[in-house]
């Protein structure tokens, strides 16, 4: 029965299904339970949190990234994927902290002060929901000031900063001296991302990380340690 | 139902009216003086019996005639030849419906090359740093053969863009001869593609083997006429203004068939014709009109199709320079003067100057591709994998143009505006301005595999590399491992056993080609 159950799950994660509003590739699954309703079942029927996630979501999400290696399966595939697994976390979220599972972390995103282009720090921020972590997203033109009480008060492990301009890009060593001399620059990973920077970038500024794309950037957090103060 | 094709709804035109007519006049007034220089009696004996003046050449190393057409001879045939004209095939889903007043493009094959280019690839490593290797296309010319023919013949039938072939490799093997040259060509085509068939013809005693065996394809020979799934091209004429014995007497005998054919003519700007656009469009639509006359003439309302091959000469060599500028605005100029006499067009595009695929074969066949298929031809004889102005067939170009003219037709789709798709797409933007991410990516899934978003370039690589030749080889070896849907056992029994001349190791059913 449960594994029936976290079957469909991970089916629906492929479809990329979050609701039974949802339309996958199947057209047989339409009007079907989607990931959210299925994963609402699993909780009614006391399957373990841990196994929904490992048999159901990541499971699921194995396939989308196979699918989209191999050119089957295009962003907006991987993105209706990761926004399901998103959503499934946001439901599991008080489960996982009830039974005391460890999370990925928690990550802070924004796009600088300054520049007002979000696309790919949105794609970022879905694939990283998809990924398991919780995403504060605090939008676009975000000031330094606003950034570090962020930080300051969701206490996250990571920290993606992300610019399109190379007039804004300059925002992001800025937001770095001022998580110094707030002093939470040791509690939190700075990512860094957007069309602007580049690896050599980040060196530059003093930043931990650099992800050229949505996928880099899961990668990336993925590898780092979380760090707390 | 025929084959879609390209319709273009508002074709690219060079000329205006009033430019039209004139060419129009002064093709007629050429034809009335000096007329033509025909070297076949039976044709200017057929003129002459219609009107015309004729006059043998005096003096002249070969027999020849004089032939001045007067004007109304010739614009009461234009107007008997019919201006829509059915190309048949194997299957009924690949048949070619070309009606003189639409512009409904359909990409042809060919023409016929003596040489077939292998590709091969090579791995090379750096003399500074071995452990840096790149692999590298290495094409091989070598003499065409039957198999190849055959090859080439399947591939093109899975093609998407390829809407008809014409042969794109001379078989040249030990075994063929310009007796048999004709029925094997015909036949390993047949065999091969569902598609229409066209060719010329190498000797025209052959003609009624060819035509007998097209009939058994078809199904008899009431049903080769409903469905002519062969037809044929002559170039009758050689700029400037003469009519070739041999060629014409084909010619004369396709059209005394009803089969249809293209009168060709391929005169050269600077060489065989003037050198200024006024001038080579002023000839060679008198060539043309002077060819589809005689058609008439021979069997009224046989199919003839306005055939334009105009080309410049290269300044360096006086050779051909398909890749000209002035090439194309030719072509253009010829479809627009067969368009202003109702008839079916056959045009050329996508020749190219260099001897293998690359850089500058891309540029000069999309060039001429994207715009005349802008004009509106209905048989484009495109070159589907011709290098080295039609002297050399590469299977792999013909894979990479199909990919190219994938991308014209995604291109030249109607737009889909209207009520239901604006009412769509203002609930659309509605919902996504209230979100807090006003992204619009939920919708793309819906009509990501409907065919309405364009694919990526089918060859891209995955690094910084250019990985086209080897991904478009990739390609090429999946379609050649692809079945082919050959002539049906019986009917090739009754081929073999009636039709002389055909290679035994074209016959499947008895072991043969695929070995």
């Amino acid at each position: 029965m449960n594994a029936e159950l976290l079957e469909q799950l991970k089916e629906n994660v492929i479809q990329g299904r979050k609701t039974r509003d949802d339309i996958g590739i199947d057209e047989a699954l339409n009007g079907t339970p989607g990931v959210v309703e299925l994963i609402e079942e699993a909780l009614a029927a006391d399957v373990p949190v841990e196994e929904i996630i490992a048999d159901g979501l990541t499971a699921g999400m194995e396939v989308v990234g196979e699918k989209f290696s191999t050119r089957e399966y295009f962003i907006p595939d991987m993105l209706a994927s990761a926004d399901a697994v998103g959503a499934a976390m946001e439901i599991l979220k008080p489960h996982l902290e009830a039974a005391s599972v460890a999370t990925k972390g928690k990550v802070v995103v924004a796009t600088v002060k300054g520049d007002i282009h979000d696309i790919g720090k949105n794609i970022v921020a879905i694939m990283l929901r998809g990924a398991g972590y919780e995403v504060i997203d605090l939008g676009i033109n975000v000031p330094e000031d606003a950034i570090v009480a962020a930080v300051r008060d969701e206490k996250p492990d990571f920290l993606g900063l992300s610019a399109l301009l190379t007039t804004t890009m300059t925002e992001m060593p800025l937001v770095i001296a001022a998580l110094e001399d707030a002093g939470l620059r040791e509690c939190v990973n700075v990512i860094i991302g957007g069309a602007a920077v580049s690896e050599e970038y980040a060196e530059e500024i003093g930043a931990d990380a650099f992800g050229a794309d949505a996928f880099q950037a899961v990668r990336v957090t993925d590898d780092l340690q979380k760090v707390r103060c | 139902m025929p084959r879609e094709g390209t319709l273009i709804e508002d074709p690219m035109r060079r000329l205006t009216g009033a430019q039209v007519d004139q060419i129009h006049d002064a093709s007629i007034a050429i034809l009335k003086e000096p007329g033509l220089l025909c070297f076949n009696k039976r044709a200017a004996e057929i003129f002459g019996e219609s009107g015309a003046a004729v006059g043998p050449v005096s003096g002249a190393a070969s027999p020849s005639w004089t032939v001045k057409l007067p004007e109304k001879l010739v614009t009461d045939s234009i107007a008997k030849a019919p201006s829509e004209i059915t190309l048949g095939a194997r299957k009924p889903e690949n048949v070619l419906v070309m009606k003189g007043d639409e512009p409904r493009v359909y990409y042809i094959t060919g023409s016929e090359t003596n040489t077939w280019l292998d590709v091969a690839f090579e791995e090379y490593a750096s003399t500074k740093d071995n452990t840096k290797k790149v692999s590298l296309a290495e094409f091989r010319p070598r003499r065409g053969t039957v198999a190849d023919l055959c090859a080439s013949a399947h591939v093109c039938e899975h093609l998407d863009t390829v809407d008809g072939y014409i042969r794109t490799v001379n078989i040249q093997d030990r075994e063929i001869n310009n007796k048999n040259k004709d029925v094997n060509k015909f036949f390993a085509c047949l065999d091969n593609t569902t598609k229409h068939v066209m060719s010329g013809l190498t000797n025209l005693d052959q003609l009624d083997n060819v035509v007998r065996m097209a009939e058994f394809v078809a199904g008899g020979p009431e049903e080769l006429k409903a469905n002519p799934l062969i037809s044929f091209i002559t170039c009758l004429v050689k700029s400037p203004l003469q009519f070739v014995d041999d060629t014409t007497e084909t010619f004369i005998e396709v059209c005394r068939r009803g089969l249809p054919i293209v009168v060709s003519s391929s005169p050269q700007a600077g060489t065989s014709a003037p050198i200024k656009e006024a001038g080579i469009m002023a000839q060679i639509n008198a060539e043309v009109l002077a060819g589809i006359a005689l058609g008439q003439l021979v069997n009224p309302g046989a199919p003839v199709l306005y055939g334009s091959v105009p080309v410049r000469a290269r300044m360096d060599t006086l050779g051909d320079s398909y890749g000209s500028i002035e090439t194309t605005q030719y072509n253009i100029d010829c479809v627009q003067m067969a368009r202003f006499y109702n008839l079916p067009n056959y045009s050329t595009s996508g020749v190219c100057d260099p001897r293998i695929p690359g850089q500058q074969s891309t540029v000069e066949r999309m060039f001429s591709n994207i715009l005349m298929t802008l004009a509106g031809p209905q048989f484009l004889h495109c070159a589907f994998g011709l290098l080295d102005c039609n002297s050399i067939f590469c299977l792999l170009q013909a894979v990479l143009d199909d990919a190219h003219f994938a991308m014209m037709r995604h291109f030249l789709r109607a737009p889909r505006v209207d009520k239901a798709e604006l009412e769509l797409a203002m609930q659309q933007i509605a919902a996504a301005v209230d979100t807090p991410q006003k992204m619009f990516i939920n919708y793309i899934r819906p009509v990501l595999r409907s065919g309405e978003i364009s694919p990526p370039y089918p060859f891209e690589g995955d690094g910084e590399g250019d990985n086209v030749f080897a991904l478009a080889n990739e390609r090429l070896q999946a379609l050649l491992a692809k079945p082919v849907d050959h002539i049906d056992a019986a009917t090739t029994a009754r081929i073999f056993e009636e039709i002389p001349g055909i290679l035994p190791g074209l016959n499947v059913y008895k072991g043969g080609i695929k070995s």
